[in-house]
Order: structure tokens, then sequence, then C-alpha cells
């Protein structure tokens, strides 16, 4: 997985509250079995029109926000579906930060699978920052200090401390799980005598 | 300490938990479909490791399966590959798959009880979010992302944190016509649809007693449209009534063990929930949304919000904004919502038991001659079931399609969808803009609204249609 530490760019803004996974890459581009190159499809309908041309007035269609590497949304980004197509399809524009004042829970857990670090504020701070973005204005965003700093101001942010450890090095899940494997192993042991079933032997 | 139930099943599937609480917890059952698997397979493959318990996976293709003639294969070249692939896949790993031409194909969701897969007391997941669907047998069963279906295929575990308790108490009698859809929608309505975010749900009190196997499964497979990833209910006689005698349930000895283990499985006296939501049955009324996100739910009764009446901001425009999607005037009456389609199907309400109260209220009626409407069961053994009562001639007979099973028009991967503007009385879990095809418009409603909708063409009520 990317590492992340810290990120500095021009935020792009969507006002929209409980933007759903539907919203963010609809069905007909789940049927990939790639994780890449899902990024022009990124919020297909709001994007393009009936055609398939770009529709001028949306934020990820303008410059510079088609270059924003940070997000900022309403309320509950990410609910619906657990299509990880979703991060990966944000990863894929080049968007490795969404800051809302709150998020859906599978969707917050696949950002941190795919490097992008999901950031709680409170609705004031992101009409703070929401400024940024109408101005055209960098935010500098530090995952280590657990900062967002704008102009001479900062807010800091909460993140699960071993989410951030593993965005910080970039670390594969999986192998850490695995070198857990005795104690893996001596659950299986007891679940096989205690409640045999579970087997299907 | 007194403990919930999920306390009970957090704590017994506990492999390690780190200072800081984060926990690997063991997954017993591991259900995997098309969609959300072919990313997990390829990283097994390039970081060259197998999958941990081939055995407690069990593999269906639905998301993009034609619900028409299958005699020919799928014509979609990209759902035909997500289809090999996930056979080729099963087939290296030596995971058991219910293919496009075997009877017990089905909804992931659908196809789990139905074969005793799905088991009280365990731990369940699968790359699909109305997971929480099994959490009706007593277990703790949510969606995960892709990457973590490869963590489970890799170490049948799963990296998780606690969440919060939350208990919604149903009590009393549902009036006629009202159905666990209802309770449902109304239950989203109330709490919203983040209210349950950060916790998992117990759904308790006498109504949730009351309903029968099946009605759960539809309470529980909503439970992410209130936010939060499991729902689930305490096991009783009547579920393990259910699964005795399923091909994958346990037998003999084994049985008799089981269920000693399940019948503890309940939430202690005094044990705490962080929150707790009080309803009434007999105040619930038919359902129907009629906006974009599941929250926006008013009676069959009731009348199209007015976004005037709201001070917040950000609330009005979401309002004006979801109007103008569904093509409604505020203050307009629900009964006056003419539709164009009905779907009736799904992992919500795709069960043998909402086909016979569509059915019921279907018989001897004909659908309004400008709807189009049909019925996808959600497995086959749903269908054959519903074929031995003859239930597939009313739906027929009264102008209903009576299609092959599938998640078809929930999400319309297949070619099954809506028409830009098209609007539609829909038995599934989710009105999002787009979800039922670009510009649809979609309105949920209970198997047995969606039947009186197609009867009068318009959005209507069940109960008139009550015998």
């Amino acid at each position: 997985m990317q590492k992340f530490s810290t990120l500095k760019s021009i935020p792009a803004y969507l006002p929209i509250v409980n933007i759903d996974t539907d919203m963010i890459i609809p069905k007909q581009f789940l049927k990939t079995i790639k994780r890449t190159g899902l990024g022009k499809n990124l919020f297909f309908e709001m994007r393009y029109d009936d055609k398939g041309k770009e529709i001028n007035e949306f934020v990820l269609n303008k410059t510079p926000f088609n270059k924003s590497k940070i997000l900022i949304a309403g309320k509950n980004f990410g609910c619906g579906s657990s299509r990880e197509h979703a991060p990966w399809a944000l990863l894929d524009f080049g968007i490795t930060c969404v800051i809302s004042s709150s998020f859906a829970d599978i969707f917050h857990n696949n950002c941190f699978k795919n490097g992008i670090l999901p950031i709680i504020l409170n609705d004031d701070k992101i009409k703070e920052l929401s400024e940024y973005a109408n101005r055209k204005e960098e935010i500098f965003v530090d995952l280590n200090e657990e900062k967002v700093i704008y102009g001479n101001n900062e807010v800091r942010f909460k993140v699960d401390p071993f989410k951030k450890q593993c965005l910080l090095e970039g670390l594969d899940d999986i192998a850490l799980s695995l070198n857990k494997s005795k104690k893996i192993e001596s659950f299986e042991k007891d679940l096989k005598s205690q409640k045999p079933w579970i087997f299907n032997d | 300490m007194p403990n919930t139930l999920y306390d009970k099943i957090w704590n017994d599937h506990l492999v390690d938990q780190q200072a800081d609480g984060t926990a690997l917890l063991f997954v017993d059952r591991h259900l995997v479909h098309e969609v959300t698997s072919p990313q997990a397979f390829e990283g097994l493959r390039n970081s060259n490791r197998k999958v941990r318990h081939p055995k407690l996976t069990l593999a269906v293709a639905d998301h993009n399966v034609p619900t028409t003639d299958r005699s020919k294969g799928i014509s979609d070249k990209e759902s035909k590959i997500q289809v090999d692939t996930l056979e080729a896949n099963c087939k290296e790993f030596g995971i058991k798959l219910f293919g496009m031409g075997d009877k017990r194909q089905g909804i992931v969701h659908i196809i789990g009880p139905e074969q005793g897969f799905t088991q009280p007391g365990t731990v369940i997941v699968c790359g699909d979010s109305h997971t929480a669907t099994h959490g009706a047998f007593g277990s703790l069963a949510f969606g995960i992302g892709t990457s973590e279906v490869e963590h489970v295929l890799a170490t049948q575990t799963l990296v998780q944190k606690k969440a919060k308790n939350l208990r919604i108490n149903v009590e009393g009698k549902l009036p006629l016509g009202v159905t666990s859809k209802d309770v449902i929608l109304q239950i989203i309505g109330k709490i919203g649809t983040a209210g349950g975010t950060g916790f998992v749900i117990e759904y308790a009190g006498d109504l949730i007693r009351s309903l029968s196997v099946e009605q759960r499964m539809t309470i529980c497979n909503m439970t992410i449209e209130g936010g939060a990833r499991a729902g689930l209910i305490a096991p009783d006689e009547k579920i393990f009534k259910y699964l005795e005698g399923k091909p994958m349930s346990p037998k003999g000895k084994n049985w008799e063990n089981a269920l000693e283990y399940w019948r503890n499985l309940k939430s202690d006296d005094g044990a705490k929930f962080d929150k707790e939501v009080n309803l009434k049955a007999e105040e619930i009324l038919p359902m129907i949304t009629w906006g974009t996100s599941p929250q926006d739910v008013i009676t069959i009764d009731g009348k199209i919000p007015n976004p005037q009446n709201e001070k917040n901001e950000d609330k009005k425009n979401s309002l004006e904004r979801a109007l103008n999607y569904m093509g409604l005037k505020p203050n307009m009456a629900a009964k006056d919502i003419k539709i164009d389609k009905v779907f009736i199907g799904s992992c919500t309400n795709g069960r043998i038991e909402d086909l016979r109260e569509a059915a019921k209220i279907l018989k001897n009626k004909k659908i309004a001659s400008h709807v189009h409407a049909m019925v996808v069961p959600g497995s086959g053994l749903v269908k054959e079931q519903a074929e031995q009562e003859g239930l597939d001639k009313i739906f027929v007979n009264s102008g209903f399609e009576w299609r092959e099973p599938g998640c078809s028009m929930c999400l319309a991967m297949n070619a099954d969808k809506l028409k830009p503007e098209e609007r539609c009385a829909s038995t599934s879990n989710r009105n999002f803009e787009g979800r039922q095809g670009r510009g649809g418009r979609t309105h949920l409603v209970s198997p047995g609204m969606a039947a009186a909708a197609a009867i009068s063409g318009s959005l209507d009520d069940v109960r008139k249609y009550q015998n």
C-alpha cells in the first residue's frame, strides 16, 4: 500500500450530504476485475452528460480542482454499498484525502486499506476549509501531527493509532495478521474441540 | 458483568487484542460473489498465499447474472468475464461454488440461510453491505471491502474495532397489511441514514419475536441503510426449526451440541446498551420512500415534504435536490405518484414469504396496462418452491414477468434497469440516485405494496386489497 504522511493541495468542495458509493462509482464500472483505471469514472453521473461529455459546472471538471488531491464533502460520505471500487476510483483520480463531518463505517475502513486518509472535522471547520476551495488556495494535511494547516490557522483531527501507523508506513495488514499465525492456530484448535460443527466436518 | 448478544459473539471470536483495542476476530463463515472478489483472489496469487479455510467459504454469482433465459450464457462481455473469473478462482482455491446452472444459485444472502451455512453465534462476512441479513439468525454478520475479503481468505480473521451497542425495541402488534419492510423503513426514517453509524444494532421486543425467520431477515438486511454495519436478533426456536435438516446445518451429536450453545445466545438482563430506541408496532403504517435516501420515508397516506418548511439550509438543499431528481412537487399526495415499473425481488424481499405476500394481492387481478412488472425470485430454490405453490401462474396471469434468480434490478448491474425518469415501485433496499439505472426513480416499498402499485398504476395502499 502507498504511504501517506503529508499532503498539500487546493481542495475541491462538493457540498452534498449523504454522498453514497453508487454516486462515487456507479455499478456499470464494478464489472472490472482490476483495482486501477476507475478514476475517469469517478462521480460519473454528476461528471458526464448522457452523451459522455464532461459537465463543465461539476467541480472536478474545473481547473484547478481536476488536480485536487483533497476532497471536502457533506456529512455521511461513502454511505451505501461496501464496494472498494469507491476508494479505488478516488485514488485513481488522485484524491488521497477526504474531509467530511462524518463517514459511513465500511467506506471509512476501506480508505485506510488504500492509502487514503479520511478526516473528520466539525461543520464549522468544514465551512472554513471550503473557503480555501472557493479561493483556490492550498491547504496542508499532516498525518503524523494529526492536523490540517490552512493560512495561519490549524485544526487538529483524530485518527485511530493503529490505522495511522499502517498509513504512515504503508503496511500490508495481511502480513501483520499472519505474524499472529500461532494465535490463530491455537484459536482454531480450541474452536474444533468446543464447536466442531463450525468446520462442517 | 452482564453482556449484550453482540458482546458475547465478539468475545467468543477474539483471536488477539492490542492495547489500543484493535482486535483480530475469527471469521466462521465467508460468502463470496463475483463483483467484490476478483481483486482479492488476484492479491492472494500475487503474494503466493492460499485460502486458509476453503470449507468455511461459499461462493455464488448473483450480481451480474441474467434473469432471462440462461441457456446461451451471459451475453454482456464484462459480466461474463467476472462470472467466469469467479468460477476459475473457486476452482483454483478449492472453494464451493453454486454456478449459474445450479438450482441452489441465488442471491448470496438468500442462499446462506437456505443451505444452513448461516448459523447462530457465528461471525459471517461478505464483500457486500447487505450481509447484515444473516443477523436474523443471531450471528454477527457484516459487509467488508475487497481488501478485507483478501484478508479473510488468507487468514480467516479480520482486523476490527468494537462497535457500540444500540438496541431497537419494537413492541406490540402490526396493523393489517403492515410488514417487516414497513418496520425497517420506519426505523430508518426515525434514526436517519447515519443514525446507526458506529453501532451494532440488536432488534428486540415482542413484535420482533413474533416475526417469522424471513421477516426478520428483511429487517436485519436494511440495517446498513440506517448506517450500522450489523443488526442482529437473538435466535429462538423458530430459527432452530428453520435450520434443522438444512444441507449445511450441523447433524447428529453436533446438532445437539450446537442447539445447547445457541439457546444461550441472548443479551443478559441488565446488559448495557449505549443507546436505545423504542417503537410501537401499532403506530406503523404502510411506508414508501419518496426521495433518494432510504431515510426519506412517508406513509402511503402522507404527502411529499416541502423544502420551504425546512429551516436548516443543508437539509433544505438536500430536499430540493431529491425532489428535483425524483421529479416530484412539494405537498403532492403519495397515492398520486404514477409508476412505470414494479420490481419484486432482492435480498431484502426475494424470499418465498415475500412472493406469497405479493401473490395474495395479485390473485385474480390484472396489473395496470402502462406498468411493466417483474418478479425475480431470490434463488433457484425459492423459484422452485413458488412454482410448486402455483405462485408463478398468479404473477404471470396478472401481467408480471417471471424471471430467473439474481440481484437484478436492485442494483441494475445486469440488463434489468430503469431508463432515465422511469419510476419504479421496488421491494429492494436503496433508492439512491441512479441505483436502478441512470436517471431512474425508485420508491422502496413492501412486496404487498409493490403488488398494489402494479394493479393501481400508482403508489397505493395495500390495505385496500386486503380481504
